[in-house]
């Protein structure tokens, strides 16, 4: 949870993002803040987020995007 | 598939079908009031088979004799199964063919197509081969003449070669729908007007006069299969000014007709012995022969074909006689229109 | 074997009987046997090709898979005992061996792929640099025949590796089952590029005769055949007039612009409809590749609507992998420490796209006219993109935001635009391709489009009546599309109804159709690439 603040800290500093649940949804995050997310979440974490799991669901707050990484991690 | 279900599909198919059916008799060209020389061949399946002696070959056979002469001046009953720029393989086809209906004593081949190794125009293949009746030789003969990017489905469904002729519909498409009109005397083309020839050019000079493979195969396979029927093969020339007529041809013909025994009469020699003048027996300035050229050309061949050939006089033959008067009726009765049309008097 | 030839409609009649009389479990095997039949008629050796990416591409996903499944297995039995950093370093031992398998069989396969279809290209501009320099003997240019349809199954395939090493898709155990997959003959020519996933659940399963799933099929492929035969064939001729003459120029290029725009949606629209109908009537379906695409507003609208598969590939593999890549991920953090967000955020973006767009550009064609067409295309997306706000405040402004006449602007504009970028397609060269852009605005000859000179073109004015019909018809049919399937529309009227129309569009095939003696049997445009 701590490295994906801190990444999505270095994207939007001046976001709460641990207060937000509309993230995509509100426009705080667009397209190509997506696009640069998965880069780092690949890079960071190992995994990689295909282009099904780009859907608003999976971005709209952290604890969901913390959800999908997990789900990413599990299965290999 | 229940009752219902059968006869509407059935009846689905039959509509279909028969607008299909509609449609390619509307589209095909019918070959009546121009371009006559397409109906030709299919007009021989009409007649009687009982012919004496069977033309083959280009225009230069079916504008050089004419028939009705052959039969009331010497009682030989013939028939011209000739089109427009017959090539050789389809002259071949053309025996053939008739030899599936009859067995003539003599058959006249005009050696001029000799100079075409393969089909130069799709236009002519069409002409000649879409009047023959189906059968193992027409799809020889189609599979001989078609040229690169012709398709035998073309022949076996016409409308799909003339898809595009509904925007050049005439009223003789519908006219003559189903019935056409015979538009030959015995596959003879008449033309009564006059063109005299003047200034027929020369020849240009040719890179190569030798006749092609193929066309020599075609010759020897048409004398093969006259001579297995016991048919008297005969090569002609007719006297036409031009195309020229190459020397160099010539002495390839002569040297085939030597080496295999057959008689070959080039009546271009034979221009003042058949009594040929120019200036009144052709046309269109040589090319072809109109009607008065025609009937001295038969009157000399039947000479041979009588005097030479021994070929009987069936004059007084009641189903002959019959038969001629009627197509005598018709020659004449086209003569006088002609004349009319060319505004020719008496 | 052209779609268009009496051959093949005789072929695909056996296939089809064929298909629903022999039982089941042959029908996927017929199929393979008809695809290498098909790909053998035009030609021989091309099989080799196609049977060397088959059989490379099959064992690296089979091996991948293999691997996929020991790790899953080791896991599971030991991943109680490991950290997380013991995890991740298994992991990615194991990726490794997978990422092996995997570039080993895409180089092989791009390596084929560069040389049949880039050799000459390469020579070409190494000659082009020697020449320069001032030598005056160039390499020679190979003689190699392009296999039908390279581009198209060599993509569908990488397309299943990468799959297949991401996970995504099981590896197809079975050789025949790929090489069908690989080969599929209504396919294969020129696409759509499919997908594994989507498309083996119904490309192996057995299929009962279904009269309504055949009879749509076959709708569909008379209506491809409409599209080909009555108006891209028949404006083909224009267009090859007016491209074909470098003197035709200004109100002539605008014209053949047009053309050209109608002639390639309807060659390969129709194409892809005697494709998709095909496999339909085969109870197969296959991926769509056009979503009326002459009614894009924008030109980003416009590539999600047109070649839909081969843009969705070059995002799928090109695009989106390269923008989520390591090296990017950095090159974005830098460029936001220094720049800022603004210009960090655009940099996998613009980077990544223009990978995407020279890829898209060179598959299409080995030439320097085809990279830049790509590149144009890129130039305008990246642009539409920065001024999309712009354009919203503008509509705001002037209160057009929910004006059709705007809809109508931005359509029209879209469809010239593209028509633009598209002279490159016309054109062997960018220098004339160049001048013949600059002479629609110098050349001051739009007269010839009233006086007669378009009847020079090698099309009747009866040409023309049958050409504007047609169009209206396919424009008819796309606006009835808006609301769902057409033929699902079509199929609640009256049979006679029904006979009438489809019968009456097999008639107009048949008459206004641009086949036989007289018309040169064109091949389908995207059979080149």
């Amino acid at each position: 949870m701590k490295e994906l603040l801190e990444i999505l800290e270095e994207l939007h500093p001046e976001v709460a993002f641990e207060e937000e649940t509309a993230l995509v949804d509100d426009g705080i995050l667009d397209s190509l803040d997506i696009v640069s997310l998965i880069g780092e979440i690949k890079r960071v974490f190992d995994v990689t987020v295909t282009a099904g799991d780009i859907i608003p669901e999976n971005f709209n707050t952290v604890q969901a995007m913390m959800d999908l990484i997990t789900r990413l991690e599990d299965e290999d | 598939m229940n009752y219902n279900k059968i006869i509407k599909y059935g009846l689905t198919a039959v509509i279909s079908l028969a607008i299909l059916f509609f449609l390619q008799r509307l589209l095909v060209p019918k070959y009546v009031d121009d371009i006559v020389e397409g109906a030709f061949v299919a007009e021989y399946y009409e007649e009687v088979k009982d012919h004496d002696v069977i033309f083959v070959g280009d225009c230069e056979v079916y504008e050089t004799y004419s028939p009705l002469v052959l039969w009331e001046e010497y009682g030989i009953n013939s028939y011209i199964r000739g089109s427009a720029q017959q090539y050789i393989f389809q002259s071949y086809y053309l025996v053939e063919d008739t030899l599936r209906y009859e067995t003539p004593d003599v058959v006249v081949f005009n050696i001029q197509s000799l100079q075409y190794d393969e089909a130069q125009s799709e236009a002519y293949n069409r002409m000649t081969l879409e009047g023959m009746k189906w059968s193992k030789t027409k799809v020889d003969a189609i599979n001989a003449s078609m040229k690169e990017g012709e398709q035998f489905l073309d022949y076996v469904f016409p409308i799909l070669r003339y898809h595009t002729r509904w925007s050049a519909l005439t009223d003789a498409d519908f006219q003559y729908l189903f019935d056409k009109k015979k538009v030959s005397h015995n596959g003879y083309y008449m033309r009564v007007d006059v063109k005299p020839a003047e200034n027929v050019p020369e020849g240009r000079p040719l890179g190569n006069y030798a006749f092609g493979e193929n066309a020599w195969k075609y010759l020897d396979m048409m004398r093969e299969l006259c001579e297995e029927k016991g048919v008297t093969l005969l090569l002609v020339k007719a006297p036409s000014l031009y195309p020229y007529w190459y020397p160099e041809y010539e002495e390839q013909v002569e040297a085939y007709a030597k080496e295999h025994g057959l008689r070959y009469i080039n009546l271009l020699e034979d221009a003042d012995a058949i009594g040929l003048d120019y200036s009144v027996d052709t046309y269109d300035a040589g090319l072809h022969m109109n009607l008065s050229g025609a009937e001295k050309c038969a009157r000399f061949l039947g000479h041979v074909l009588s005097v030479e050939y021994g070929l009987e006089d069936r004059r007084g033959e009641s189903a002959l006689d019959a038969s001629w008067q009627m197509k005598k009726e018709a020659y004449e009765a086209e003569i006088a229109a002609q004349k009319i049309k060319y505004g020719i008097e008496e | 074997m052209l779609f268009t030839s009496y051959l093949f409609l005789g072929f695909l009649a056996l296939v089809l009987i064929l298909y629903y009389v022999l039982p089941k479990r042959a029908q996927w095997p017929l199929l393979l046997i008809a695809s290498y039949v098909f790909y053998f008629a035009a030609g021989a050796h091309f099989l080799l090709y196609m049977f060397s990416t088959t059989v490379t591409i099959w064992g690296a996903a089979v091996l991948i898979d293999k691997n996929h499944a020991a790790q899953k297995a080791y896991l599971k039995e030991h991943k109680e005992g490991m950290d997380r950093e013991a995890l991740k370093a298994y992991r990615s031992s194991q990726k490794k061996i997978r990422f092996r398998y995997f570039l080993a069989a895409l180089l092989v396969n791009l390596l084929v792929l560069a040389v049949v279809k880039y050799a000459n290209f390469f020579i070409d501009n190494v000659n082009g640099v020697l020449k320069a320099f001032g030598s005056g003997e160039g390499l020679s240019f190979v003689n190699i025949a392009l296999p039908m349809g390279i581009s198209f199954y060599t993509f569908q395939a990488i397309g299943y590796l990468v799959d297949v090493y991401r996970g995504n898709t099981p590896a197809e155990k079975s050789l025949p089952r790929f090489a069908l997959f690989v080969s599929f003959f209504p396919q294969v020519v020129q696409g759509p590029i499919n997908r594994f996933g989507e498309m083996a659940p119904t490309l192996y399963a057995p299929h009962g005769f279904d009269g309504r799933q055949v009879s749509f099929g076959l709708q569909r492929v008379l209506w491809g055949y409409f599209k080909k035969m009555v108006i891209a064939d028949r404006i083909l001729v224009a267009v090859t007039a007016i491209f074909g003459d470098p003197s035709h120029q200004g109100a002539y290029v605008f014209v053949g612009m047009i053309f050209y725009r109608l002639q390639l949606y309807a060659d390969f629209s129709g194409g892809i409809d005697i494709t998709i109908g095909i496999a339909e009537a085969l109870g197969i379906s296959l991926r769509e590749n056009f979503n009326r695409p002459y009614f894009s507003k924008s030109l980003p609208e416009y590539w999600r609507r047109w070649h839909m598969s081969m843009n969705a590939w070059f995002r799928d593999y090109i695009f989106y992998p390269l923008s989520t890549s390591p090296a990017l991920v950095a090159l974005t953090k830098a460029v936001r420490k220094r720049f800022g967000a603004g210009a960090g955020k655009r940099v996998p973006l613009y980077i990544s796209s223009f990978a995407a767009w020279a890829a898209t550009g060179i598959w299409h064609g080995a030439s320097w006219n085809f990279v830049v067409w790509g590149l144009t295309n890129w130039f305008i997306l990246m642009l539409s993109e920065e001024l999309t706000p712009l354009y919203a405040r503008f509509r705001k402004m002037t209160h057009t935001e929910h004006k059709r006449s705007y809809d109508v602007f931005q359509i029209g504009r879209t469809f010239l635009l593209i028509g633009c970028v598209n002279l490159f397609d016309c054109h062997a060269t960018l220098g004339s391709t160049f001048r013949s852009f600059a002479s629609m605005f110098t050349m001051n000859n739009y007269h010839i489009i009233g006086d007669g000179s378009l009847l020079q073109l090698g099309l009747s004015g009866l040409d023309y009546v049958i050409l504007a019909g047609a169009w209206l018809l396919v424009l008819a049919v796309s606006l009835v599309q808006r609301k769902g399937s057409v033929r699902a529309q079509i199929e609640p009227l009256p049979y006679a109804v029904k006979y009438v129309m489809f019968f009456g569009l097999f008639l107009i095939v048949l008459l206004m159709g641009a086949y036989g003696v007289g018309y040169d049997q064109s091949q389908f445009i995207y059979n080149r690439f």
